[in-house]
C-alpha cells in the first residue's frame, strides 16, 4: 500500500513536471495593455480567461494603468521592445499612433477589409487604410437621453421623442425658487460634459447644417444652421423661461444622479454609475429626433491594434487574440460586462439587444451616428466651452462668438494635419 | 591603492569629502540637471511623445509670444503672485503678532492655524469648490438665498473665479507663514523691547522700529518662498475647475495649469516645454529681484 502510493505519487509528479516543462517550451506569452476602468478591467479577464481556455499555448497577460499615464507608458515602451503585443488606444489616436511606427495593420487574410466593411458598424471605417484594417474595436459608444422617472411622473410628461417636445417636457420639470434661481432643472446643459457631442454631431445637422467637411478637416458648422443650433443651446438657460442653468450642481451626471434634473443626455459608459445611485428611478430613450423625424447622433470607440513589437509567433498570437476580441462572443461579454455596445450590427441588433430596455435606444442610435475624427479632443471641447461662456459671461452675440470658435478649431485642425 | 596611501591626512579628507559630496551631485545631475537640460532642448523641438523629435527652431517661442491665452495666462500668474503674497503676508504677520501675545490656549491655537497648511490641497480645493456652488447645493450662496440676498457667481464668472479660486490656497498657506513669523519675533532679544519701554514709546514705534526691522530675514524668506508657490499654483485651480480647467474663459488659468494640458491633453510637447523655460525664467527673475531689494543694506 505504502509503496504503491509512492510509486503513484512519483508517477503523478513526473507527469506534472513533464507537463509543467512541455507547456513552458510551447508557451506563447503575449502582453496585452489598457487603461484602468473597472468594469472593463473585469471584462477582459475574463475574456483573457476564455481564450486561454481555446488556445491552451498562448497566455496573455494584461497590465492597466491610469488613463493619464497611458500614452506615456505605451509610446515609451513600445519603441523600447518592453510593451504590449496588443493594445487599446482611442481612435482618436491612431494617425498618431500610426506615425509612430508603434502599430502595424491587421493581416489581411485574418482580418479581410470587405468583411469588416460589411459586419462592421461603418464608423469603423475610419481606421482602414487601403487593404488593410489598423485596428478595430470590440465596443462602441453612443448617446441617449436619459430620464428621472419620477419627475416625469410628477411633472405629468411623458419621454419625448422630439425636441420640442423635450423641450415642453423640460419646462414642466424646471423648479424656479422666489428669487428666480433655478433649483431643479428640466435638462440639464454643460458643453464640459457629453453636450458638444450633441452640439456638433446631432444639433447642427438637426437645424440643416453640416459641422465638418472635408473628412473633419475644414470647420463648416459656422452657417446660419450653426448659429440657430447655438441659439437653441443656450437659450435654453439664458431665455426668459430657462429650462437648465449652465453649472447646475456642478457636473450635469451629479444632478441627474441626486435627482435634480428632469433629463440629461449622456454616454451608454453611464449606464453603470446609474444603476449603482440607490433611490434613482431612470429610463433612457433616443436623442430627440426634429419634427420631420431626422435624427443623429455621436459615437466614439477605443480600439485594439497590434504593436511594432510583437513578432513571429507572438505576432501569431497576438492575431489570434486580436481575432477573439473582436469576435461576437467577446462583444456580448463586454455588453453585459461594460456596458458598451457591440461594433457589429450582427451582435448589436438582436431582437434581445436592439430592444432592451436598456441598451435599445444606445444601439438604435448607432445605426445613424456620426463619428468625429478629433485632432485634439479635449482642446476642441475647450473651444465649445468657451463659445458658450462668451455669450453667457461676456453677452456676445451667438454669431459672433459661434465665428470665433470657428476660426481658432480650423486653425487647430490646420496646425494638427500640416504635419 | 598605493595612489591613496601616499596621500597626506589632509588629501585623505579632501578625498572623503569628495567622495560624499558625489552622492547629492550624481543624484542632482540625474534628477534636476538632466531633466532641465532636455526640457530646454525639446522648447527647441517639434514631438507628441510618440514620433520622432524635429528640430523647430525658435517655432515654439515664435507661436508663445503670438497666442493671446498665453498671455491672458501670463497676466493670472502674476495676478495671483501679486494678491496672494502680500495678502498672505499681512495676514500671517497680523496673526503670528497677536498670537504670540496670547497665552489663553496658546498650543491650541497655534495648531488649528497649522492644520489647514497639513491638510492635502485636494481634498481643500473641492471642499472649497462645493461651498462656492449656486444653489441649490453652495453653502455661500444657499446662506445668501435664505437671507433674500442675489446669489455671488464664485466660480462662474471672469471676475471673480480667480480671487475665489486664490482665497483657499491663501489659507492654506497661512499655517506654514505664521510659524516662520513667531519663530522670528521669538528671535528678537527682549531687551530691546525693554530699553523700548524704559524709553516710554509707543506699540506703534516698537512695531516699525524694532519689530519689522528685525524680522527682515524672515520677511525675505517667507516673501521669497511664496511667491514662488504662487507662480507655480496648480493644484488649487485644476481641483477648483476640473470641469473646464483654468476657466471660465481662462480666467483663473496660472501658467503651469496651461503647461500641463499643452503636454497632457494635446501632446503638444515642445511646445509645453517652451512655456516651461518661460516660467523658469520668471522664476529666476522674480527670485533674484526680490533677494536684490531685500538685502540687508
Amino acid at each position: 500500500m505504502g509503496l504503491k502510493m509512492m510509486r503513484a505519487t512519483a508517477l503523478a509528479t513526473a507527469t506534472s513536471v513533464a507537463a509543467l516543462l512541455g507547456g513552458a517550451a510551447n508557451a506563447v506569452e503575449i502582453e496585452y495593455w489598457q487603461y484602468f476602468f473597472d468594469a472593463r478591467v473585469t471584462a477582459m479577464e475574463q475574456l483573457i480567461e476564455n481564450f486561454e481556455a481555446a488556445n491552451p499555448d498562448i497566455t496573455v497577460t494584461m497590465t492597466h494603468f491610469p488613463y493619464a499615464d497611458y500614452r506615456t507608458k505605451v509610446a515609451a515602451a513600445v519603441p523600447a521592445g518592453e510593451g504590449p503585443d496588443v493594445v487599446q488606444l482611442f481612435y482618436g489616436w491612431l494617425n498618431d499612433y500610426v506615425e509612430a511606427e508603434l502599430i502595424q495593420p491587421l493581416p489581411a487574410d485574418a482580418f479581410p477589409a470587405a468583411e469588416i466593411d460589411a459586419t462592421f458598424f461603418p464608423m469603423v471605417q475610419a481606421m482602414k487604410e487601403g487593404d488593410n484594417y489598423w485596428a478595430l474595436p470590440t465596443a462602441v459608444r453612443s448617446l441617449a437621453l436619459f430620464y428621472n422617472k419620477r419627475l416625469m411622473e410628477e411633472a405629468g410628461v411623458e419621454p419625448p421623442t422630439t425636441i420640442d417636445e423635450m423641450v415642453a417636457a423640460a419646462r414642466a420639470m424646471t423648479k424656479v425658487d422666489g428669487a428666480g434661481n433655478v433649483t431643479q432643472v428640466g435638462l440639464t446643459a454643460g458643453m464640459t460634459a457629453q453636450d458638444h457631442h450633441w452640439w456638433r454631431e446631432v444639433l447642427v445637422r438637426q437645424f440643416g447644417g453640416e459641422p465638418y467637411t472635408d473628412d473633419y478637416r475644414t470647420v463648416a458648422y459656422n452657417s446660419d444652421a450653426g448659429i440657430a443650433a447655438l441659439e437653441f443651446y443656450t437659450g435654453m438657460a439664458m431665455g426668459d423661461e430657462p429650462i437648465t442653468a449652465f453649472g447646475f450642481m456642478d457636473e450635469p451626471q451629479a444632478a441627474f444622479r441626486a435627482g435634480m434634473a428632469g433629463m440629461h443626455i449622456d454616454g451608454s459608459f453611464r449606464i453603470g454609475a446609474l444603476n449603482d445611485t440607490r433611490g434613482l428611478q431612470w429610463g433612457v430613450t433616443e436623442l430627440p429626433a426634429t419634427n420631420d423625424g431626422m435624427r443623429s447622433n455621436y459615437s466614439s470607440y477605443w480600439v485594439n491594434a497590434i504593436t511594432t513589437k510583437a513578432e513571429g509567433e507572438k505576432y501569431d498570437a497576438a492575431v489570434k487574440f486580436m481575432q477573439y476580441i473582436t469576435s461576437d462572443e467577446a462583444m456580448q461579454i463586454w455588453l453585459d460586462v461594460v456596458g458598451e455596445l457591440p461594433a457589429k450590427p450582427s451582435v448589436g441588433m438582436t431582437d434581445a439587444n436592439a430592444n432592451d430596455e436598456v441598451f435599445g435606444p444606445f444601439i438604435r442610435g448607432l445605426a445613424y451616428a456620426h463619428t468625429t475624427k478629433f485632432a485634439d479632443e479635449s482642446g476642441q471641447r475647450q473651444l465649445m466651452v468657451e463659445m458658450v461662456e462668451r455669450m453667457t459671461l461676456q453677452g456676445m452675440s451667438a454669431a459672433e462668438s459661434l465665428a470665433i470658435a470657428a476660426e481658432a478649431e480650423q486653425a487647430l485642425l490646420d496646425d494638427y494635419y500640416k504635419k | 591603492m598605493d595612489l591613496y596611501r601616499n596621500l597626506t591626512i589632509r588629501q585623505k579628507q579632501i578625498v572623503w569629502a569628495y567622495a560624499f559630496l558625489a552622492l547629492p551631485i550624481l543624484f542632482y545631475s540625474v534628477i534636476r540637471f538632466y531633466p532641465t537640460g532636455n526640457a530646454i532642448l525639446i522648447s527647441f523641438q517639434d514631438w507628441n511623445l510618440l514620433g520622432a523629435r524635429t528640430w523647430t527652431g525658435l517655432d515654439n517661442y515664435v507661436k508663445l509670444l503670438g497666442d493671446p491665452v498665453f498671455w491672458q495666462v501670463f497676466r493670472n500668474t502674476f495676478v495671483y503672485l501679486l494678491l496672494g503674497t502680500p495678502i498672505s503676508l499681512v495676514i500671517s504677520f497680523i496673526i503670528a503678532y497677536h498670537l504670540d501675545k496670547t497665552r489663553f490656549m496658546h498650543g491650541f491655537l497655534r495648531m488649528l492655524y497649522f492644520l489647514p497648511f497639513m491638510t492635502s490641497a485636494v481634498a481643500m480645493a473641492w471642499v472649497w469648490r462645493w461651498f462656492y456652488q449656486p444653489v441649490p447645493i453652495g453653502l455661500f450662496n444657499n446662506a445668501l438665498a435664505s437671507i433674500g440676498i442675489p446669489q455671488i457667481a464664485f466660480l462662474n464668472s471672469t471676475t471673480n473665479a480667480l480671487p475665489s479660486v486664490l482665497a483657499p490656497a491663501v489659507w492654506a498657506g497661512l499655517g506654514f507663514q505664521i510659524i516662520i513669523f513667531m519663530a522670528g519675533l521669538r528671535a528678537i532679544p527682549r531687551s530691546y523691547y525693554e530699553a523700548a519701554k524704559i524709553d516710554g514709546v509707543g506699540w506703534w514705534t516698537v512695531l516699525w522700529e524694532i519689530t519689522i526691522p528685525l524680522l527682515k530675514p524672515t520677511i525675505v524668506f517667507i516673501v521669497v518662498f511664496s511667491s514662488i508657490g504662487f507662480l507655480r499654483i496648480f493644484d488649487h485651480v485644476f481641483n477648483m475647475t476640473t470641469n473646464n480647467p483654468g476657466g471660465p474663459l481662462n480666467s483663473t488659468k496660472p501658467l503651469v495649469l496651461m503647461i500641463y494640458e499643452t503636454a497632457f491633453d494635446s501632446f503638444d510637447m515642445g511646445y509645453a516645454a517652451a512655456q516651461t523655460v518661460v516660467l523658469f525664467l520668471v522664476l529666476l527673475v522674480v527670485s533674484l529681484i526680490q533677494l536684490r531689494i531685500l538685502r540687508d543694506r
